[in-house]
């Protein structure tokens, strides 16, 4: 009979591991600051009901294309010109099948224009639809001091207070917006120089490269660093731009279940033993790819055991810290400090902008080599506009903030209230009976609601009570798994919170959403008690 | 039981060994004396063969076992990954960046020196206009920077809106959704519509974001010779044989026609009329990348449909980006809205990335306001192009790439010395005599490696209607002397 282990190395090529860590959650190693995660699972009956509620809905999606089709219904969709019927059809009807059917019902709850700063609160503007949701029509009229539950904005960087924005103003004036050419012909401008020093600094590693967009930093730099016989190994739930990167890079990819070092190790192992596909060469290099925390799960990397298997098989780690730059560990430097890890442990370094920086773009940083190399071979460098001067300036700013350099603690206290907002916002969520997935340090929260029609329902009445949430669902998420995501900010006061909770609690029991099979103790003293502990613990770390 | 490593091997030796045996006792069963001496020798070698086979120890047909654990400690032992990077020379030509100190516009301050820009894309001198800059100190107030979020997700501003309907109407064109950088715009448009199975026919001097779109979309991709129409048509009417022969299959596939309006490697137009011809002959949509042309050609800037008197309908998909011209950040697609909305849920960089900055849309909405205001803009552009073109003829041992009418054109080499490092290293000195002289040039960059069809080394020589007859004259002259001093 074949042993457990050899059953592990002969994992054939191109494994794709469907599936997720479900229950427990992954392993957890040496968990030095890290809370808590949780991915509790629902009940039977509501999956059954999810399936169900799916079913009825691609039911009524053919009988009113049948409606369609023989002329019954009205048909909303745009067309395709006359004169071009002739030609192969742009789209496959089975492909817009639901978004023809489904999307088109509740699009309401996506792509809700607003018309203010997107901080702790903003304005939404209205919009009324005529024809169920095919067409829209702004009434002019906005949903003012909705309570902002959607935008990445951490540390509550989108503001828009004049003293505050006083720098990037001033880069308007000196520079205009654009840059009208790349980083490589004439857009290398001393202000982008500048901000590449002090991401180095911030992020305590001898080199960084920033550039003019999140995604692009992905999808334009992997292609640079790993190619033709390398290997990626890249966890289930990462994001498109690490997908498309990787696509790009003409690499061979592997999955490995989300989180999950048993899996990861398995596919490592197998790499190593059995090489490439075909030829059975050893891989040129083998590339590990995981994110700090995950956007929809709210989960945050086992960063120390990646760590410990890359070193024992000599990967190399790519870590995407979109999410969690700014947003964890004491001094908002990311999971390496969450975990009280040494940054050069993980070799590329790559986070955006966007978030926590209420900015946008993104960063590469790690040893001077690999920047230097990347300054030459990236795409972006070459190809794309440089960084526009005032969102630098932005960027600047708000990194000085955090690292105190501006002379205050305001980076600090909001790097303390971010931490204090995510744990009191998560526990109050758990003791009412929601199921919430994630680690307890994760500013990311999803909540399940799992049944289609109910995260429309969800979506609609929260904003009937003026709070603005994120609702999410397949193919975003596993088919049963639609949820609400809430990103926590250091801007909202607890008094906003307390509302939001407040809602939640109301709009929970409504609509029946407290599937959570779990008892949770009442909080209150408790709760206080550890809150304060986690400040001593936070102010230690900054001296 | 280690040889059940070869699956399929036990299938196929047991039931030859069954034959064997049962053929054997047949024959056994019917011995009789009166048989031939050489069929009782015949038979008893059959019997002897099967006692061997029945009694021999089963062979593998492959040899093959499994590593054990200490030969897998072993090879992951071995096993040396090449370096992240390699290391990358101190002199490679892309490592010394220029340093530009202050703003990019008409005057420019290169490695400390105070020059005239003849290097960024800033052709009708927007970078630097007080009205764009108003219109985003406003913005600035109003919104912050950045937006915090996907469109999806409360990124969506009235400033997005307004800019898409704006571009949409500048164009006329039904409609228009930004992206949030000029990249990811045509890299991400091409594969929300052309998928596995796919052909797409591109101009072999597309641009990188077009090389990467085609790559992400995973279609078959089929190279043309640049501008060459009938070589286009020849790969059509071959497309046209290969699918009468699987009609069933061509009733599915997609055809696209890539082009640039203007090229950005090499400066001239493409053959739209003949082009709009080829796609009803054999029934291709027109994709067309307008980076370089949009806010350039035709007299209301509308680029290059406009240029050739095109009915803009007849394209399918016209992107450009906005960091040109416009002087801004980001990039568009726009069209009738039965192809432009299937980005806002295909658009892979429009879903999956944050929105453009509020101030970035403002001031890409104000540039459009002073280009519908002034369309003297462009023929100003036009005439210093022209003048740029004229200038630069008769520079010894160079020649000029493009047509008279390109904002950016590309200065080669007349004879390559054989090495294109070489070739790069003598443009670069004339580059840097022009910088010492105040005139910021700009070597053409290409990642030689990636490219599909790398472009000879040249100097990028842009024009904007900033630059005075007598920058244009200086820069000529300064180029002249480069020229004359350097290739001799």
């Amino acid at each position: 009979a074949r042993s457990v282990s050899t059953m592990y190395c002969r994992t054939t090529h191109y494994v794709r591991i469907n599936g997720r860590a479900n229950g427990t959650g992954p392993p957890s190693g040496k968990r030095l600051f890290q809370g808590q995660e949780s991915f509790e699972q629902a009940p039977m009956y509501v999956a059954v009901m999810t399936y169900l509620g799916f079913g009825l809905v691609t039911l009524f999606g053919y009988f009113r294309d049948f409606l369609r089709a023989v002329g019954l219904e009205k048909c909303h969709i745009a067309k395709e010109r006359d004169e071009q019927k002739d030609f192969v059809p742009l789209y496959q009807d089975f492909e817009n099948f639901y978004t023809r059917n489904l999307y088109m019902r509740v699009r309401d709850n996506w792509n809700r224009p607003i018309c203010s700063l997107p901080g702790p609160v903003f304005d939404v503007m209205e919009r009324v639809s005529p024809d169920y949701n095919w067409t829209f029509r702004l009434t002019g009229k906005t949903i003012p001091n909705v309570i902002n539950m959607g935008s990445y904005n951490y540390l509550g960087f989108a503001e828009n207070n004049v003293d505050f924005l006083k720098t990037v103003a001033e880069r308007v004036q000196q520079y205009g917006l654009g840059v009208c050419s790349t980083r490589q012909e004439m857009g290398n401008l001393g202000i982008h120089q500048e901000l590449e020093e002090l991401v180095a600094e911030f992020l305590g590693v001898e080199s960084a490269m920033v550039l003019g967009m999140g995604f692009a930093t992905n999808s334009t730099n992997i292609p640079a660093l790993v190619g033709k016989g390398c290997l990626i190994l890249s966890d289930e739930l990462n994001h498109t731009s690490l997908i498309l990167g990787a696509r790009l890079s003409g690499a061979t990819i592997r999955v490995f279940k989300h989180n999950n070092m048993q899996s990861l190790e398995r596919v490592l192992r197998d790499a190593v033993c059995s090489g490439q596909p075909h030829t059975h060469r050893p891989w040129k290099k083998i590339m590990i790819m995981v994110e700090g925390i995950y956007s929809m799960e709210g989960s945050v990397v086992c960063l120390p055991d990646i760590v410990a298997l890359k070193k024992k098989y000599k990967a190399y780690l790519y870590l995407d810290e979109a999410h969690s730059i700014g947003a964890v560990g004491p001094t908002g430097r990311g999971v390496t400090e969450l975990f009280g890890l040494d940054p050069s442990d993980v070799d590329v370094l790559m986070g955006t902008f966007t978030k926590s920086f209420g900015a946008a773009g993104g960063y590469i940083a790690g040893k001077k080599e690999l920047v230097d190399y990347l300054r030459s071979h990236s795409h972006s460098a070459v190809y794309a506009s440089a960084m526009s001067p005032p969102v630098t300036e932005q960027i600047l700013r708000a990194m000085r903030c955090i690292m105190g350099l501006d002379g205050t603690t305001i980076g600090q206290t909001r790097v303390h209230r971010l931490a204090e907002n995510t744990r009191y916002f998560r526990s109050r969520l758990q003791e009412m009976g929601f199921i919430i997935y994630g680690n307890d340090d994760s500013p990311v929260i999803p909540l399940l609601l799992y049944m289609p029609g109910k995260v429309v329902a969800f979506s609609r009445a929260m904003l009937r009570r003026k709070v603005g949430v994120v609702v999410v669902g397949f193919p975003a998420t596993p088919i049963t798994e639609a949820r609400a995501r809430f990103c926590l900010s250091a801007a909202h006061t607890k008094e906003m919170l307390d509302k939001v909770l407040f809602d939640l609690n109301e709009v929970g029991d409504e609509l029946c959403l407290k599937f959570s099979q779990r008892k949770y103790t009442s909080r209150p003293k408790e709760q206080h008690h550890n809150n304060n502990d986690l400040n001593k613990d936070f102010k230690q770390d900054s001296l | 039981m280690a040889w059940v490593e070869v699956p399929g091997q036990e299938k196929v030796l047991k039931p030859l060994l069954n034959t064997v045996i049962i053929l054997g006792l047949i024959k056994c069963a019917n011995f009789s004396p009166q048989a031939p001496a050489y069929h009782l020798i015949l038979e008893g070698i059959l019997i002897l063969w099967i006692v061997r086979l029945l009694f021999s120890k089963t062979y593998k047909l492959q040899e093959r076992s499994d590593l054990t654990e200490k030969e897998k400690e072993d090879l992951i032992e071995e096993w040396q990954p090449e370096p992240l990077v390699p290391p990358v020379s101190k002199d490679h030509p892309s490592m010394n960046y220029d340093i530009v100190s202050g703003p990019p516009s008409h005057n420019i301050v290169v490695n400390g020196k105070q020059c005239i820009n003849f290097a960024s894309f800033n052709f009708l001198g927007l970078l630097d206009n007080e009205r764009v800059k108003q219109k985003a100190l406003a913005s600035l107030k109003k919104y912050g920077v950045g937006t915090c979020g996907p469109r999806g997700f409360y990124g969506t501003f009235d400033v997005h809106l307004e800019l898409e309907d704006r571009l949409a109407k500048f164009m006329r064109t039904e409609e228009a959704i930004i992206y949030s950088y000029g990249f990811a715009t045509i890299a991400s448009a091409i594969p929300a519509y052309s998928k596995r199975g796919d052909i797409v026919f591109v101009d072999e001097a597309a641009c990188f974001s077009i090389q990467k779109g085609l790559q992400a979309s995973r279609s078959f991709i089929k190279y043309f010779k640049h501008n060459d129409m009938e070589d286009l048509e020849r790969l059509l009417k071959e497309q046209e044989i290969e699918d009468q022969k699987n009609p069933r299959k061509a009733r599915v596939t997609r055809r696209f026609v890539v082009v640039e309006g203007l090229y950005i490697n090499t400066a001239d137009v493409c053959p739209l009329p003949a082009l709009v011809k080829l796609k009803y002959k054999y029934k291709v949509r027109i994709f067309l990348e307008e980076s370089m042309s949009f806010g350039v050609l035709g007299e209301h800037g509308r680029g290059v449909t406009e240029h050739f008197g095109v009915n803009i309908d007849d394209i399918d998909l016209i992107s450009a980006n906005m960091e040109n011209a416009v002087a801004s950040i980001g990039g568009f697609c726009c069209g009738r809205s039965f192809v432009i909305d299937h980005q806002r849920l295909s658009g892979q960089g429009y879903c999956f990335s944050a929105s453009l900055p509020p101030m970035l849309a403002a001031a890409a909405i104000e540039a459009l306001n002073i280009m519908e205001e002034d369309p003297d803009i462009f023929s100003v552009l036009r005439e210093k192009c022209e003048q740029v073109h004229k200038a630069l003829q008769g520079t010894p041992g160079m020649k000029v790439l493009g047509e008279s009418y390109a904002p950016a054109l590309h200065l080669q080499l007349e004879s390559s010395s054989g090495s294109r490092e070489t070739d790069v290293r003598m443009l670069r000195r004339i580059v840097d005599y022009c910088l010492e002289k105040q005139i910021a040039l700009t070597l053409a960059r290409y990642l030689d490696k990636e490219e599909r069809f790398l472009p000879p080394p040249s100097i990028r020589v842009v024009v904007t209607v900033e630059q005075t007859k007598e920058d244009i004259d200086r820069a000529a002259s300064c180029i002249r002397e480069a020229a004359l001093s350097i290739l001799k």
